[in-house]
């Protein structure tokens, strides 16, 4: 018991997560109500998936500036086929399928291409962004009317009992990643690359193999994260996902990775992810300008991140 | 008569505990150039780098012309006028010849903007002077190794050295390059300058040295005029040593034939050729240059090489350290910090890393259980020390850290393992437990090849030793004609030369 409290008290992303919402709770009732609560959670899930792909890429050291324009792409693709009245399930699978080979081909082109990380993705999320403008013509395009998009758009709209779907898939997302990373080889690879790449491939580990893997699946996180966007609001922007990679990084390192690698945990990312969806929902709900509501989060991620380091560096 | 420019004495050095260096004196004569010779880890660096200032000594005195100095660190010595050149040189890639021989003493004018005329002007004085005919301004990565090395001299003279160290400063270069060496070397001595030069190759000593001095294990054997002297006689003075320690080699019946090296060649080695019998270990000596762990990585995969590896009569093909181990080849890295180890994870993740295919749990999933149990088999059958499987590897010690990487290769059940300085940088203790290990793996029938800079420890383990000399196997020793001066005589390529 006394082991357990000591725990939560180490655990400073856990803390500044409590201590935000029990400031917030306290400064307007509205936020602990339940309404309130689902909607953070749902606002949050787009984030907290996009975040999971990134723990996987900031995990082995490096990381994915592309998943905006891939949310963004992906999103789109889903929405012309769902508008042309494709069935749900293959236009979902279409986006998912294109996120995680656009994934590996940034892995792909670290690897093989021997670029960095930073470099190669920042390259993809550019030359994407223009790939969405060319493809959309700059304009929305709408899910459209047809029985596919009714359905498509319960994935971004729907509830299963009293709870959102995206929330479910969030969970399921946080489940599955937790899986990979503690209990599957792959898991343990990507963890011993981000530590130490060459010891790693001395031990007879493919690491250019572990890391397209990686890729792949934060290609596959951000096109997930993009077909619940586009069903939510009914139409696919073709600025949709800009600077998401942002909020993702954030979550992520407000979780407690080490942008070295090899250090973090998916729990961590959940709880990042959160803090994140907290602020930006009190700061709405407070009335605050959008203007100031970006000061304030980047005040709280540096103090947040402060804390932790403070931590780390008094062991 | 000799003048006596820096005189250390009794200079004794600590590491926790460890005495590095134990009573040395080292003179260095004015106009003159000192050999400082020893084996790897005999005590030249450590020496020298107490000399600059990057170390402190633990007892003794050092005088620089009859003053006594205590240097705190690098830029203190450098203004008293010693310098050191490094094997690995100290260039700034990026920047001009000019500016990296000015890094950080660039002439300003009042308004504290760096004069780049004068300084480029100044910069071609020193070139010149060296005889380097290169554009001050050309940025250093565009020049060859042995200019760089003019360039670190230039440095040292133009903060008006008197004393120049250099540390192996031909191992990168060409023989025209090291002849232009030889001449700038030899024009600084009429100069008056002073000059140590630690190198391996004991005919460039006889080239270019007046007086050798000579370390063993961390002590003095004698300081002597080079006109006194010859190869054989270093060579004795170097390794003069008696077989101090007990290794405990077993005889064990040596097996077929199971690993046999055709004409190797890389860019590391050319034209490796040797086999391995089951149950034999196999030695490999050689000095600092002499490619033995890039041979050693080019057989597991990681540098492609042409030529044939046949494993049991059977050609075989590496192209990376998962081959290899397929194949049966475990290699234990002479580098454990760098590649041997992940600090950052725990005991049985690394004692696993390896061979975490053997640890199935129901849906493919890794079974922790399993792993356990495994772990702690090997912690026990190596006695690891550590307080348990979940310790993280950067807290053992060095001799533990060794043992949880042999591990890791063992457990992927090896037929041949190949052991990379396995005793580097462990306490004595530890080291009988390896050479008890490696009995233990010959008698199970496994074949070893060890690589050593320990000489007596290659003479006390193996059963069969092939010496090393810039990339080439310089020759084969069986055990019973093997001794420390027949090592040392192929080691610096005597007969090669």
């Amino acid at each position: 018991m006394m082991n357990n409290f000591n725990k939560i008290l180490k655990n400073k992303p856990l803390i500044v997560l409590i201590a935000t919402s029990a400031a917030i709770a306290f400064l307007n009732t509205r936020f602990l109500s339940w309404s309130n609560i689902l909607t953070v959670l749902r606002q949050t899930s787009i984030n907290a998936i996009i975040a999971t792909g990134m723990t996987f890429a900031i995990l082995i050291g490096g990381i994915d500036l592309s998943v905006g324009s891939v949310l963004g792409l992906c999103g789109a693709i889903a929405a012309t086929m769902v508008s042309s009245g494709t069935n749900v399930v293959l236009a979902v699978l279409t986006a998912l399928v294109l996120g995680t080979a656009i994934g590996y081909l940034n892995g792909t082109l670290i690897t093989t291409g021997g670029l960095q990380p930073f470099i190669a993705t920042l390259g993809t999320v550019t030359l994407l962004r223009g790939a969405i403008l060319v493809f959309t013509q700059g304009r929305p395009i709408s899910t459209g009317n047809t029985p596919s998009s009714e359905y498509f758009s319960e994935i971004g709209t729907g509830f299963l009992g009293p709870i959102p779907i995206p929330v479910y898939i969030m969970i399921l997302v946080f489940i599955v990643a937790y899986y990979i990373l503690n209990h599957t080889r792959i898991g343990r690879y990507i963890y011993a690359t981000g530590s130490n790449e060459e010891a790693t491939m001395y031990s007879g580990i493919k690491t250019a193999r572990v890391k397209r893997f990686v890729y792949a699946i934060s290609g596959m996180m951000a096109a997930l994260a993009g077909i619940l966007l586009t069903a939510r609001l009914g139409s696919a922007q073709p600025t949709s996902g800009a600077g998401y990679e942002l909020d993702a990084i954030a979550a992520v390192v407000l979780g407690g990775t080490s942008m070295a690698g090899g250090i973090g945990t998916i729990g961590g990312t959940a709880i990042g992810a959160l803090i994140i969806g907290v602020l930006n929902n009190a700061l709405n709900l407070m009335k605050v300008s959008s203007y100031y509501q970006d000061v304030a989060k980047g005040i709280v991620i540096l103090i947040a991140v402060l804390l932790d380091r403070k931590q780390k560096s008094s062991r | 008569m000799k003048k006596i420019v820096v005189s250390m004495q009794h200079i004794n050095k600590d590491f926790s505990g460890v005495k590095v260096l134990k009573d040395v004196s080292f003179n260095i004569y004015k106009g003159s150039v000192m050999a400082l010779v020893g084996e790897n880890g005999a005590g030249k660096s450590t020496l020298m780098k107490i000399l600059t200032g990057v170390y402190l000594k633990t007892q003794g005195e050092i005088f620089l012309d009859n003053e006594s100095v205590n240097f705190s660190d690098t830029g203190a010595s450098q203004s008293k006028g010693i310098a050191i050149i490094h094997q690995e040189l100290n260039l700034v890639k990026d920047l001009s010849i000019g500016e990296n021989i000015f890094l950080g003493r660039e002439p300003v004018s009042t308004g504290k903007r760096i004069m780049w005329n004068k300084l480029h002007e100044d910069a071609g004085y020193w070139l010149d002077k060296l005889g380097l005919k290169e554009d001050p301004r050309e940025l250093v990565k565009n020049i060859s190794v042995g200019k760089q090395q003019l360039v670190e001299i230039a440095k040292a003279l133009s903060i008006d050295a008197k004393v120049i160290i250099m540390d192996e400063p031909t191992g990168a270069l060409t023989p025209a390059e090291t002849d232009k060496l030889f001449h700038v070397i030899s024009d600084l001595k009429k100069s008056g300058k002073s000059i140590v030069y630690i190198s391996h190759r004991l005919h460039e000593i006889f080239e270019i040295c007046d007086d050798v001095t000579v370390l063993r294990d961390g002590e003095l054997i004698g300081e002597e005029e080079i006109t006194n002297l010859d190869e054989d006689k270093i060579i004795e003075m170097m390794v003069g040593r008696k077989l101090s320690e007990q290794y405990p080699r077993i005889e064990t019946e040596q097996g077929e034939e199971i690993l046999k090296v055709e004409n190797l060649s890389n860019q590391f080695v050319k034209d490796i050729s040797f086999s391995l019998k089951k149950g034999e270990t196999l030695g490999v000596a050689g000095l600092m240059g002499s490619e033995r762990t890039e041979l050693m990585r080019s057989i597991y995969g990681i540098y492609p090489a042409k030529g044939s590896v046949y494993l049991n009569g059977e050609k075989i093909k590496v192209n990376s350290p998962l081959d290899s181990l397929r194949h049966g080849i475990a290699y234990v890295t002479e580098d454990r910090k760098a590649n041997g180890i992940i600090t950052g994870m725990n005991v049985r993740e690394n004692i696993t890393l390896s061979s975490l295919e053997l640890f199935k749990g129901p849906l493919g999933f890794v079974s922790k259980g399993k792993e356990e149990t495994s772990s702690i088999e090997y912690i026990e059958k190596m006695s690891i020390k550590t307080s348990g499987t979940k310790q993280m590897l950067k807290f053992l010690s060095g001799g533990n850290q060794q043992k949880v990487s042999i591990a890791k290769s063992l457990m992927t059940n090896p037929k041949i393992l190949i052991l990379d300085e396995p005793t580097r940088g462990v306490d004595v203790g530890a080291k009988k437990e390896i050479y008890d290990l490696i009995n233990k793996f010959k008698s199970e029938g496994m074949s070893i090849i060890m690589v050593s800079s320990d000489i007596p420890e290659v003479l006390g383990i193996s059963d069969r030793i092939m010496v090393m000399h810039e990339g080439r196997v310089s020759g084969f020793l069986g055990r019973d004609e093997a001794t420390q001066e027949s090592i040392m005589t192929l080691a610096v390529g005597k007969d090669v030369i």
